[in-house]
């Protein structure tokens, strides 16, 4: 299949909307659009960050989700009570791979859930009381914990507990702080807000805890602001930074700690990687302690090399050198890794749908392998993501906000990749359509893809996904042998 | 036997739907009629009457006590009192935490589960908190629950428009259920010509007044004693009123889906009986300062 034309893209839309009822049709057609190159401004093609219509299975979370499973969740050293039923934490747990070096338990808790189990009578009569008695408990049974948050589950919200006076006054009682988190699932319309809120309580919470107090600087202090660590990607992403002469002083929240969330406002830079979930602190620390932030990108050679390259151009010469050593030391590995994969991978064409970043930063690592984005889409980005998808992708090819489940297949199946890049509720779907998919919120259990030893991964995730002999073997033994038959007998 | 009916009980909050609903009750009980009151409202004193008890111990509580609603026994939290009525508070939190709706709903759904409702019972009669103000305090009126309501009012101005409240959430439970009007119960505050506007309201809303219960302090001195007129004074003229609400709610079979009327409309019907004057339109939103000017 060849590259889509402006007015065959429009018109694919136009078709798969039209077995939608008017007004689903109406609302669903803002959110698909055929990339326009020519604009500055997303919003004059695409709508985005709006609710979703009823029934058509959207695969967004809620605001906990954004709150306790992306923002606050991967902070190590704290203990995040999912406060409310236990469902929302139980079934959140650990599922996210955000790696972290420590002993489970004792002083690190990331893999762990923790909850307030709401039941029939915690309702009826309040939580507020239950939840202070869990954090006493909490202190004695996890005493090297660094602190507690309290991420709100629906009910709270609806029930009004007031669990900021609970956290004020039990941190008063272990001398640590309690941060509540005001993240009720049915806040926003997307885990987008639960980012928000997450940020917010960051802002109001921790931020400003250590502003007056002694701090040893140096004029190369940076913070990797957004990296989630999932399969090790802000490992990967560190040792790239402290080998240009930087000094990581906090990584948020993959492996991250309280206090280095809260030596952050000391640093010189903030370095973002996913802008979606976390460009509300970044400003904030802009505005309050002047403190720049740079988007960055760490998929594939070429993205790298443009932001290694816009990093060290914030100092002094010294990381310059030592940067474009850097660059020159790690060259040859990665064209090896081009010359081995790219003649495997030359001209596969690939669809993306994933949560707030992925779908326009992955892109050059797949084109760096010789590979083509036909289609991509965000489950909960803004106006703003989609301002800089725009630049990534190819004129006229799809874009996709908060596709339905209907509309992702039948783009599949119209458009036909050799790969989709998804979630796991995407996988097997795609996957017995005879298409092979990799999961690119969790890297499928690899990783990690970030830096220059995540590309090496990358590349040969991709080649054992498109490589596998499975997906020519989809036609039964049986049905071939029909198959043969009926050619003979023509 | 006769099918059991389901009454519940509405009204502003303090216009005695309480007092009124354990008098009807125990005059029904006193009549021969097995029946069961179940308190919905945090408060749990819509049982103290029957009971001559300050507070019945609620289900909610006993759950909270014993861990869940599921370990508890429906003997825990029913009390049998004057005439042989049962008795039981759904109970709640104290104001300002937890969700008292929810309360309500969890100790109805108890009830249903435990069979309280047996084949002896003529009537239950529930008595719920003033306002209908989420969706637990409907619970009574939902779908296989009460399908008879009376709302309590006065001749005061608020008690006639929380009535024509109420009745507006009659009317949406009525087209999905079965729930039905059987009538204002007119509790008597003394105020001017207050029969003859209850009934002018009653055949607006498209029901009647079913009876006027005139003002008397007999309930009161009943009520110090935490008893009912019809037990504490049983040849008292006012028990004789409770015995005729009781005579005509036996009788009732005008069962209607009320027909709430608008704002103007009521505030027309309180101008025509001389408890609200004619708004004068040219003052409004004007401060003292402007008027004297």
């Amino acid at each position: 299949m060849t590259t889509l034309s402006r007015e065959e893209t429009e018109a694919l839309i136009a078709e798969v909307l039209e077995v939608y009822p008017e007004k689903a049709k109406k609302d669903r057609a803002k959110h698909l659009a055929a990339n326009d190159t020519s604009i500055e401004q997303s919003k004059k093609c695409i709508t985005s960050n709006r609710k979703s219509l009823p029934g058509v299975m959207t695969i967004r979370g809620c605001a906990y989700a954004g709150s306790k499973g992306v923002v606050w969740g991967p902070i190590k050293d704290m203990i995040h009570i999912s406060h409310g039923p236990v469902g929302c934490g139980q079934y959140s747990r650990a599922g996210r791979r955000n790696y972290y070096v420590g002993t489970t338990g004792i002083d690190t808790f990331g893999t762990m859930n923790f909850t307030s189990d709401f039941q029939e009578k915690d309702i009826v009569f309040g939580g507020d009381k239950k939840l202070t008695k869990l954090i006493e408990e909490v202190e004695q049974l996890f005493p090297l914990h660094n602190g507690i948050s309290v991420q709100s589950e629906c009910p709270i919200g609806l029930i009004g507990d007031d669990i900021e006076s609970v956290s004020k006054k039990s941190s008063v009682v272990i001398g640590k702080p309690v941060i509540p988190v005001r993240c009720e699932g049915f806040r926003g319309v997307s885990q987008s807000l639960g980012h928000h809120i997450a940020n917010d309580a960051i802002r109001d919470w921790v931020l400003d805890k250590r502003d007056g107090q002694a701090f040893e600087s140096t004029p190369y202090d940076v913070a990797i602001i957004g990296d989630y660590n999932i399969g090790g990607d802000a490992w990967a992403t560190r040792i790239l930074l402290e080998e240009m002469g930087l000094r990581v002083v906090a990584q948020w929240s993959g492996d991250g700690t309280l206090a280095e969330m809260m030596n952050t406002p000391k640093v010189k830079l903030n370095l973002l990687h996913c802008y979606r979930s976390m460009n509300y602190i970044s400003r904030h620390m802009e505005e309050k302690y002047g403190i720049p932030y740079m988007e960055y990108n760490f998929f594939g050679p070429t993205k790298i090399i443009e932001s290694l390259r816009k990093i060290a151009g914030f100092f002094d010469d010294s990381v310059k050198e030592k940067t474009e050593a850097m660059i020159a030391r790690y060259q040859p590995m990665m064209d090896a890794i081009i010359a081995k994969y790219k003649p495997r991978l030359q001209g596969k064409k690939v669809m993306l749908y994933v949560g707030g970043l992925r779908p326009r930063h992955v892109i050059g690592a797949y084109e760096d392998l010789g590979m083509e984005v036909i289609g991509t889409g965000y489950e909960f980005a803004h106006n703003d993501d989609y301002d800089r998808t725009i630049k990534e992708m190819g004129d006229a090819t799809l874009l996709y906000d908060d596709v339905t489940g209907f509309e992702l297949e039948e783009f599949v199946k119209r458009l036909k990749p050799d790969m989709v890049g998804s979630g796991i509720k995407e996988k097997y779907i795609f996957q017995k359509m005879g298409i092979p998919l990799r999961q690119m919120h969790s890297w499928d259990y690899s990783g990690p893809y970030h830096g220059y030893d995540g590309f090496a991964i990358f590349a040969r995730d991709m080649d054992i996904a498109l490589s596998n002999p499975t997906f020519k073997n989809l036609t039964p033994p049986w049905k071939k042998v029909d198959a043969e038959e009926v050619k003979k007998a023509a | 036997m006769a099918k059991l009916r389901q009454c519940a009980i509405y009204g502003k909050g303090g216009i005695g739907k309480s007092t009124t609903t354990q008098n009807l009750v125990a005059a029904l009980a006193e009549a021969g009629k097995k029946v069961m009151i179940v308190g919905c409202d945090p408060k749990a004193d819509s049982t103290r009457l029957i009971l001559h008890s300050k507070a019945q111990t609620t289900v909610m509580h006993l759950a909270a006590e014993a861990g869940s609603v599921e370990d508890l026994e429906l003997e825990d939290v029913l009390s049998v009192g004057f005439g042989g009525v049962k008795c039981v508070e759904s109970g709640g939190p104290e104001p300002g935490v937890g969700c008292a709706g929810r309360g309500v709903i969890t100790a109805i759904n108890f009830l249903e589960e435990e069979g309280a409702y047996d084949d002896e019972l003529d009537f239950v009669f529930y008595d719920v908190l003033g306002d209908v103000v989420c969706g637990g305090f409907a619970m009574p009126i939902r779908e296989n629950k009460a399908q008879e309501i009376y709302i309590v009012c006065s001749g005061e101005m608020m008690a006639m428009y929380a009535a024509n409240n109420i009745a507006k959430g009659i009317v949406k439970y009525a087209n999905s259920g079965g729930v039905r009007l059987g009538g204002l119960i007119c509790n008597s505050r003394n105020t001017d010509r207050e029969d003859e506007l209850i009934m002018a309201l009653a055949k607006a809303m498209g029901t009647q007044m079913i009876h006027f219960v005139p003002r008397d302090n007999a309930v009161q001195h009943a009520e110090i004693r935490r008893m009912t007129v019809i037990e504490y004074d049983p040849t008292h003229k006012q028990a004789d009123q409770y015995r005729q609400l009781a005579q005509k709610v036996m009788n009732n079979t005008m069962l209607v889906i009320p027909t709430p009327i608008e704002m103007e409309h009521l505030e027309e019907l309180l101008m025509e009986f001389g408890i609200m004057e004619q708004e004068d339109e040219s003052i409004v939103g004007k401060t003292a300062a402007d008027l004297a000017a």
